[in-house]
């Protein structure tokens, strides 16, 4: 859930400042590298060799070749576990992305509300993972929860219980988490369009629909790159929710990858399995941040002032 | 929501596509265009819906927090407590959370003020030292780390934080956090340095001054809101993390406050208010936080201007 919203394609080098160069200057860096080599790149690194390994978490670590990667590949459990988590990624996109899109034009058009509505969207980003999933937890409760309370049936369903509503569980507490967030940068984005398009298309008789299709929707079209980039990367950090929500079930409902990922490793006691499917998650990430990244082309101006 | 039409057509118009920034424009356009347009019902209701569902749990939260645990049941669940009662909160205080409160406080300042410097020091490099083949590297590494999930890295950390004999302590929290913050701030901090005018560098350089002195007396006060931005941004993600604690600690008096509430709604799940008490106080800091950063994000951004 990151509050900002520049993404990684503002990759370009730095423009390099002539004159300067100072023998100072790489020391500076070298602390902050350090410790990311110490704590990012070895692990990185660290996890492939792991997954040809055999490793309970706590005695030696075995040389094992291919044997977790064959066990792994075979286990049906991983086309689930990679289903799920697309699936997590597709809907809570697609639930997510038109909702803020227009609460975002609907804050960028409205001064007065515009305050109180951006300080109470901002609430939800500022609990735990783990405490939202507690307090939903309690709320949905069957017996105990506010569907209970309030005497209505169609609250009062096994909401973590059957697969489907589980699911849908997930869904929901995701957006009502990030659907805030995201309606802030499309406000964002809605406020950098010029004008004058919007004066063009009402000399030619454009309505309100026309022009949201016409011209808020092609102009907001780096916000929307942005924004899902945040979405779906940030779709594979759901762990934290998932697992104090419903540990991955009922069954294999909610079972997205990180938890497949925990659940070998730390619950199973194999971390050869669960450092492939880290592979997995590492593999995943970087192929759909660079499909992303192409989508954006080389731009730079579109997000640079949202998140500030 | 019916308050979103009481604005003349008119008026929504004008407000709809007029910044504020740009409100000194003539008047005569807002008239220019009588009635052309509807409010939008739809997005004014969806806003205004999500509002309700965003608000709703979290008056629900608040409210159950201090209910009695046999009032729990009693009553009306939106009402408001008949008698607010301070007893889940005693619960959960004598729980040990303040000792949990403090473990997270430690990890998250230990963590997020050498994150902060680290990452300011490298953004500054990489900015004014791009002509080193070796910053360009450090900066595509960084690039690439903000591409990679966190927990895919978590047991090859975990494996490393057991062999530098830091399992199940604060330090062996703290060191990951500040690596996996590090990428993100340094691409926002450089984002910002780089928007310092370059003569501001040169004439501090005329002027003799280091690159260190430059960091400190230059970057960092005209950066400082940024500066601000980041440290909240991170104070947030690592007071609120519960992968690194779930996976690098053991005992209980190791628990930072996202966990504790793991393990105290495991034991207290029948005790809804209790819990419920417990999610209110672990959120109280940050609150309290978002409310000082707020200001200071203000008053940090209009110095910038002033000066």
């Amino acid at each position: 859930m990151s509050v900002f919203t520049t993404p990684a394609r503002r990759g370009t080098p730095p423009a390099a400042t002539g004159g300067a160069r100072s023998g100072v200057l790489p020391w500076l860096a070298v602390p902050a590298l350090a410790i990311f080599v110490a704590f990012g790149v070895i692990p990185l690194v660290g996890v492939l060799f792991l997954s040809f390994t055999s490793w309970d978490g706590l005695g030696e670590i075995h040389m094992s070749g291919l044997t977790s990667w064959r066990a792994v590949l075979a286990d049906p459990g991983l086309v689930h576990a990679v289903l799920v988590t697309f699936l997590v990624m597709a809907v809570s996109w697609a639930v997510q992305t038109p909702a803020s899109i227009l609460i975002g034009v609907f804050l960028a058009g409205h001064q007065r509300y515009r305050t109180l509505l951006a300080v109470l969207y901002f609430v939800p980003l500022l609990l735990s993972s783990a405490a939202i999933a507690i307090a939903y937890k309690a709320l949905l409760d069957p017996n105990f929860g506010l569907g209970a309370g309030l005497g209505i049936d169609l609250l009062t369903q096994d909401w973590l219980g059957e697969p489907v509503l589980a699911f849908s569980v997930v869904i929901f507490v995701v957006s009502w988490q990030f659907i805030p967030f995201h309606s802030l940068i499309y406000q964002g984005g809605v406020r950098q369009i010029p004008r004058s398009l919007y004066e063009a298309a009402e000399m030619d008789g454009a309505g309100r629909v026309r022009k949201f299709f016409s011209i808020t929707l092609p102009q907001l079209k780096y916000t929307i790159i942005t924004s899902s980039t945040l979405m779906v990367v940030g779709s594979l950090t759901f762990f934290d929710l998932i697992f104090v929500l419903t540990v991955g079930g009922p069954g294999d409902a909610t079972r997205v990858l990180a938890l497949d990922m925990w659940k070998r490793g730390f619950q199973a006691g194999l971390m050869g399995p669960a450092s492939v499917i880290a592979v997995i998650l590492v593999l995943v990430g970087l192929v759909l941040a660079l499909l992303l990244r192409r989508l954006g082309g080389r731009d730079a101006n579109a997000s640079q002032m949202e998140g500030a | 929501m019916g308050l979103t039409h009481t604005t003349g057509p008119g008026r929504t118009v004008a407000a709809e596509q007029e910044p504020g920034r740009r409100r000194s424009r003539p008047g005569d356009r807002r008239r220019s265009r009588p009635g052309a347009e509807r409010p939008n019902w739809l997005g004014g209701i969806t806003s205004w819906l999500w509002l309700a569902i965003v608000i709703v749990p979290i008056y629900w939260i608040v409210i159950t927090s201090f209910k009695a645990q046999s009032s729990y049941y009693a009553t009306n669940p939106l009402a408001p407590p008949p008698e607010p009662t301070l007893a889940n909160y005693k619960m959960v205080i004598e729980s040990d959370f303040p000792l949990y409160f403090l473990n997270s406080l430690i990890v998250t300042v230990g963590a997020v003020v050498p994150a902060v410097a680290v990452s300011f020091m490298a953004a500054y490099a990489i900015v004014r030292g791009g002509s080193f083949r070796f910053l360009r590297g450090v900066n595509a590494l960084f690039l690439m780390g903000l591409a990679i999930p966190l927990q895919a890295t978590i047991i090859p950390v975990y494996l490393i934080i057991i062999r530098l004999r830091l399992y199940d302590s604060l330090t062996g929290l703290i060191l990951p956090s500040i690596a996996f913050a590090v990428p993100l701030s340094v691409l926002i901090l450089s984002n910002f340095i780089r928007d310092v005018p370059k003569e501001l560098f040169e004439s501090m350089r005329m002027d003799g001054a280091s690159e260190w002195m430059t960091l400190w007396r230059l970057a960092y006060p005209l950066t400082r809101p940024a500066v601000v931005t980041v440290t909240i941004y991170n104070a947030l993600t690592i007071w609120n993390g519960f992968l690194l604690p779930l996976i690098l600690t053991q005992s209980a008096d190791k628990r930072t406050l996202p966990l504790a509430l793991w393990t105290f709604q495991g034991q207290y799940s029948v005790n809804v208010p209790a819990v419920l008490a417990s999610v209110v106080l672990t959120t109280l800091p940050i609150l309290f936080l978002y409310v000082i950063g707020r200001r200071q994000l203000l008053s940090g951004l209009t110095a910038g201007f002033t000066k």
